[in-house]
């Protein structure tokens, strides 16, 4: 298990390098003129030279790249080409935000989407029929457009909920769970949907195996034998599918932050996205793969820990 | 994003079709889909306005004659914008479609096919590609490569082409698997034709479900880019215009229906019109809880008048499934300690009369019998409660396969303990030191660590014991047995049946031995029962049977076994050249 | 001495290990064997033994990595896809599982022209053959038309055969071709297995676990354990009077079909195993 672990662990590291660099080159490609473009039009050619070379840009790409390289691995991320400032403070702004709805999003999918997928596998007929036509409607629709209409529904038009802003939760936990409910809600639908599904087919599939027949000759009651045996079974299958549906998550959460006027890491990476501001993209870039890293470490814990094959090796 | 089910189903692309026009959803879809088409390519005859040209005057304009959906925030036509958006959107996702296919099928196919190196590399970059959400790559791609949307939807066909590149390897996985395609390897068919003839056609049904996946994610995926203001000014989309419509929900929201609208239906008859096709393919129906009770078709004798060494009586047993019927009124005994053996070939309803005593028979089974009762108790009446206080306790279950019948993510000990504890009400170290003695009783060296073991750490013969151990645990009257060493070799079924029998003698337990082998009858039964299309043909004690076979069906039966027959002897004459045997 | 048609000399079977660093797991050590034009050569083993992967092996569908396979003096063992390709007209199988052997989705008809095709046998030439080849193995001459799923294991079966005799093999390796089938069927398929034998002089390689049913087909038998041959001989030597104690042990764990016999052959088991 342990061995596993530092596997999954070092395979994150090298998917954090590889993606950091590959989106350092990319940024660097691009054939605008930044200073130009943070500067204006008006600005003299020499103080547009001046902050080429402010901004290193006058240095050639692998020292530019080793500079930042460098930087980044005692945690510093460089700061804002626009506002000059520091990059790893906008993240320490913006994450907390960006966990709270994805989070939240994450847990009611993990609790909704086991309900509705036993639901369905066990009772058959009319509801299962109903959780699978909603879970395809569920996976189709983008969040963004959930969170549009539940924005103007029930923010705009009956103001249950705020339609924009976030409280922090140290300031107030009640208003910071009503701040993150709708953006949560939104972002859980799709990963509610395909993990349901997934939760359905593993318990099907399970519960026809011949373990299970067997449990049920030896007098087990149906709830021993659905609950504990074949959740049990059907539970590494759906946590794939609940770390896949993480990452879609977190990029969901881009979207929906600017329905709901969020200031998360979305919201941040958008601005500088529109901006060019490559310090501050690469940053949310880094800082969102090291989250599915550190999400996806967990789950290969769960994984490992419900699955004997796994850890036991 | 789902994953779709790697399908090893024949593809047979007319019936499927046809199967998928059947279903009205699908209709209603294709239909959705077509004017949406139709729409964007007419736009041009539809509206006269051009969708990117704004007019002050229109700011927000009301429905009207010339403008028939109104201005939108910025004074453009949004009924224009709405024709031209839609081409957007179908050009967008067709793009990611043909690049999501171009890229991940054929990397699919060749390394579901080879495996080897290449399957490691190309496994290795989809997990990179895949870790990273689609939206944050987006971002950079267009802030640092192009604004053109659809330059993005050529760069998001290749983000999801990881998406298709495992379906398809899922998919020729399990075909390659396959023994055909071995047999056609050695019928010296190169691999082009083996991929053409026996795997490109399984993997063509779960393509068409995945590519309408693809289809409403791009297209979600692009709206979602345009709403955030990426994208050109010029390329008149729906995301934009939501965009637009957002900024001026206050003082317009109807203008956030019309894409909104258009957007939804598209993503959805695109989806559904997939998840119509998967279910033409046919899916995985759930089993339904309620299990139908069995019912008499006439009152059973008298449960009490019973001799008292009967330990089972079965008679006019039947089992049916819709018009077929597998079990056709079998009459059975089992007296206390009595090794019955259930003997027939495959179809001939043995193993479904002897679950049908336990009760296991799946929900779609029909099962009457007039009368079915154990150890002076009626089993035909009993709910699922009681009938679950007799498994285990009065009557217990051998299985066939014994690596299937135990529960992988649990220790053997606590797989043995459970029903103990429930049955017998033992705490948990009565439980272990019971369930270990059984370890120990059924011939397992090292009963603690089997204890402390997981079943796929222990072997396969050493299971079977476990499970006999199992069904011996809380002391049943009866043995169930569903051709318990079929499964083993052969030094194995021997040790195997040693066990079953000094088990069997040692508590006198009655046994139903499901088997379609006559040496293990010969070497446990004492009465046997023969069975051929759902009935019972013979029943006499095994001694008589081997002796003198009444029914003609037994004596073919025994005729063919081919122990004891003569040995073919060795090769005499050098073989004449090879005839042919076509030509 | 005749020649011989296929010689296995001192065939090594290894497959890769799933880390790093670790040892291969190596199936056969070594395994040495020949089989006669004509002949069947009854391969018996339990499960772990490599009795499935020696047939795989001859069929280059396992990986050799010692020894030599020869088919009539020439080593087939280490040939690369296009020669190996050549030899099918000469090496051809008959797998255990009847169910998953055939493509579902194919007509038997194209199943069995298949191979035809691929050599350049034209269709109406290739359609006329596999007729005569579905009344060699007594299958209905409607049967070309049918999916394999409209036929029963045993018909199935015979499918196979067809489908292994059709290019006029020298050779054909089955893998357990009965043990899938019932009692009955067994007989039938096995006599089926020895009249084309006789008919065509074809020679087998046959793999099973089954005592009896290796007697009933073989000339010679070989008896295989953990991936080494223990025994060869004439399969009434072999399976009356073994010489090697493994092969003693799986004769007299097999059940006989007559209760006081096999009370007798289990009596002398016990005593085996207790000495």
């Amino acid at each position: 298990m342990l061995a596993f672990l530092f596997r999954r662990l070092a395979a994150g590291a090298v998917l954090v390098v590889v993606v950091a660099t590959t989106t350092f080159l990319l940024l660097s490609l691009t054939g605008t003129d930044v200073a130009r473009n943070i500067l204006g039009e008006t600005a003299t050619q020499s103080a547009v030279t001046a902050k080429r070379h402010e901004l290193g840009l006058d240095q050639p790409l692998v020292e530019r790249y080793w500079h930042w390289a460098e930087h980044a691995l005692q945690g510093n991320l460089g700061s804002s080409w626009f506002t000059g400032e520091p990059v790893n403070q906008s993240l320490t702004d913006t994450l907390p935000v960006t966990l709270s709805i994805v989070l939240a999003g994450m847990l009611v999918a993990a609790v909704l989407s086991v309900t509705l997928g036993t639901a369905a596998a066990l009772r058959g007929g009319w509801v299962d029929r109903v959780v699978q036509f909603a879970a395809v409607l569920g996976t189709a629709v983008p969040s963004f457009l959930i969170a549009l209409v539940l924005a103007v529904t029930l923010a705009v038009q009956l103001g249950w909920l705020p339609a924009t802003g976030y409280v922090a939760l140290g300031d107030s936990p009640g208003d910071w769970l009503r701040s993150i409910t709708l953006p949560a809600l939104s972002l859980a639908v799709a990963a509610t949907a395909a993990t349901a599904m997934q939760v359905r087919g593993a318990l099907i599939d399970v519960l026809r195996a011949d373990f299970v027949r067997t449990l049920r000759a030896r007098g087990l009651t149906t709830r021993s034998v659905v609950f504990r045996h074949a959740l049990r079974n059907a539970a590494p299958p759906a946590l794939t599918v609940l770390a896949l549906q993480f990452i879609g998550l977190i990029g969901g959460a881009v979207v929906v932050e600017k329905v709901f006027g969020l200031p998360g890491i979305g919201t941040l990476a958008n601005s500088a996205a529109v901006r060019g501001d490559a310090p501050v993209l690469l940053g949310t870039v880094v800082v969102t793969v090291v989250i599915v890293v550190a999400v996806n470490l967990l789950l290969d814990i769960a994984y490992g820990w419900l699955n004997p094959k796994v850890r036991i090796s | 994003m789902t994953t779709v089910e790697p399908s090893t189903a024949p593809a047979q692309r007319d019936r499927l079709l046809r199967r998928t026009l059947r279903d009205p959803v699908a209709v209603v879809c294709l239909a959705v889909l077509g004017l949406v088409i139709a729409g964007s390519l007419a736009a041009p005859l539809l509206t006269s306005h051009d969708p990117a040209r704004s007019v002050l005057a229109d700011t927000l304009a009301p429905m009207s004659g010339s403008h028939p959906l109104g201005g939108d925030g910025v004074g453009r036509d949004v009924l224009a914008r709405l024709l031209y958006g839609g081409r957007t959107s179908l050009v967008g996702g067709t793009i990611a479609v043909l690049v999501a296919f171009a890229v991940g099928a054929p990397l699919g196919l060749v390394s579901g096919f080879y495996r080897g190196w290449f399957d490691a590399v190309a496994g290795w970059i989809v997990n990179i590609i895949m870790a990273v959400p689609a939206i944050i790559v987006m971002l950079v791609v267009m802030a640092a490569v192009s604004q053109d949307l659809n330059v993005a939807m050529i760069v998001l066909g290749v983000i999801m082409a990881p998406m298709v590149f495992r379906l398809i390897r899922a998919s020729v996985l399990a075909v390659r698997e396959e023994l055909y395609v071995d047999a056609a390897r050695v019928a010296g068919l190169g691999d082009a034709r083996i991929m053409r003839r026996h795997i490109l056609p399984v993997v063509i049904a779960p393509s068409v479900i995945q590519a309408t996946q693809v289809f409403a994610l791009a297209i979600g995926i692009q709206a979602g880019l345009a709403f955030l203001g990426l994208g050109k000014a010029s390329q008149p989309s729906w995301g934009a215009m939501l965009n637009d419509a957002f900024t001026n929900v206050y003082n317009e929201p109807m203008l956030l229906v019309w894409p909104g609208l258009a957007m939804g239906l598209t993503i959805l008859s695109s989806s559904l019109l997939g998840n119509a096709v998967r279910d033409a393919l046919g899916v995985a129906e759930p089993v339904v809880a309620k299990r139908r009770r069995h019912r008499a078709k006439a009152a059973g004798a008298p449960v009490a008048d019973l001799p008292a060494d009967r330990l089972l009586t079965v008679s006019g047993l039947c089992v049916a499934y819709g018009e077929k019927t597998v079990v056709d009124g079998v009459d059975l005994i089992v007296a206390r300690g009595e090794v019955l053996g259930l003997v027939g070939e495959s179809g001939s309803g043995k193993s479904q009369t002897a679950f049908s005593v336990l009760g296991l028979l799946p929900d779609q089974a029909e099962v009457t019998a007039d009368q079915l009762s154990f150890d002076g108790k009626d089993l035909l009446g009993l709910d699922l409660a009681d009938l679950n206080a007799l498994r285990g306790r009065g009557i217990g279950y051998i299985p066939q396969e014994p690596m299937s019948n135990l529960d992988p993510c649990f220790r053997i000990g606590f797989q043995l303990a459970e029903p103990m504890r429930k049955h017998l009400r033992l705490s948990r170290t009565e439980a272990r030191t019971k369930a270990l003695e059984l370890l120990a009783r059924v011939g397992i060296a090292d009963p603690e660590r089997v204890f402390r073991s997981y079943p796929h750490q222990i072997s396969g013969g050493m299971a079977q014991r476990v499970l006999i151990a199992g069904a011996v645990s809380c002391d049943p009257r009866l043995l169930i047995a569903d051709e318990p060493t079929t499964a083993l070799d052969v030094t194995v079924q021997a040790e195997v049946l040693d066990l079953m029998r000094s088990l069997q003698r040692e508590r006198g337990m009655g046994m139903i031995l499901v088997t379609h082998d006559f040496g293990v009858v010969a070497d446990i039964c004492d009465r046997v029962a023969v069975m051929q299309r759902g009935r019972i043909v013979e029943a006499a004690p095994a001694a008589r049977i081997f002796a003198g076979p009444a029914h003609e069906y037994t004596r073919m039966l025994l005729d063919s076994t081919l122990e004891g027959g003569p040995a073919r002897g060795p090769l005499v004459t050098p073989a004449e050249p090879v005839k042919e045997v076509t030509s | 001495m005749t020649s011989l048609l296929l010689e296995l000399d001192d065939v090594v079977v290894e497959y890769p290990a799933k880390g790093r660093g670790k040892e291969p797991f190596r199936v056969l050590h070594g395994v040495s064997l020949s089989v006669a034009p004509g002949e069947t050569l009854g391969l018996v083993g339990e499960s772990g033994s490599g009795k499935t992967t020696l047939g795989r092996a001859v069929l280059g569908l396992a990986p050799v990595t010692g020894g030599e396979i020869r088919f009539e003096g020439r080593p087939v063992s280490g040939l690369g896809r296009r020669e190996r390709r050549a030899l099918s007209k000469d090496i051809q199988v008959v797998f255990q599982d009847p169910y998953t052997s055939l493509n579902p989705a194919l007509t038997v008809m194209d199943i069995l022209t298949e191979p035809l095709l691929v050599t350049g046998v034209a269709r109406a030439e290739a359609e006329r053959r596999v007729q005569k080849l579905l009344g060699h193995v007594h299958l209905p001459q409607d049967a070309a038309r049918r999916l394999p799923r409209e036929f029963s294991g045993g018909q199935r079966q015979r499918i196979a055969i067809a489908r292994a005799l059709c290019r006029d093999p020298r050779l054909i390796v089955c893998d357990e071709p009965v043990s899938a089938l019932d009692l009955t069927t067994q007989a039938r398929v096995l006599d089926l297995f020895v009249e084309i034998q006789e008919a065509t002089g074809v020679a087998y390689l046959f793999v099973t676990h089954d005592l009896s049913v290796v007697r009933h087909i073989s000339h010679r038998v070989a008896v295989l354990y953990r991936g080494d041959i223990v025994e060869t001989g004439d399969a009434a030597q072999v399976t009356e009077h073994p010489e090697h104690a493994y092969t003693k042990r799986l004769l007299l764990a097999a059940p006989v079909s007559d209760p006081e016999r096999q009370a007798q052959r289990r009596a002398e088991r016990l005593k085996a195993a207790a000495s």
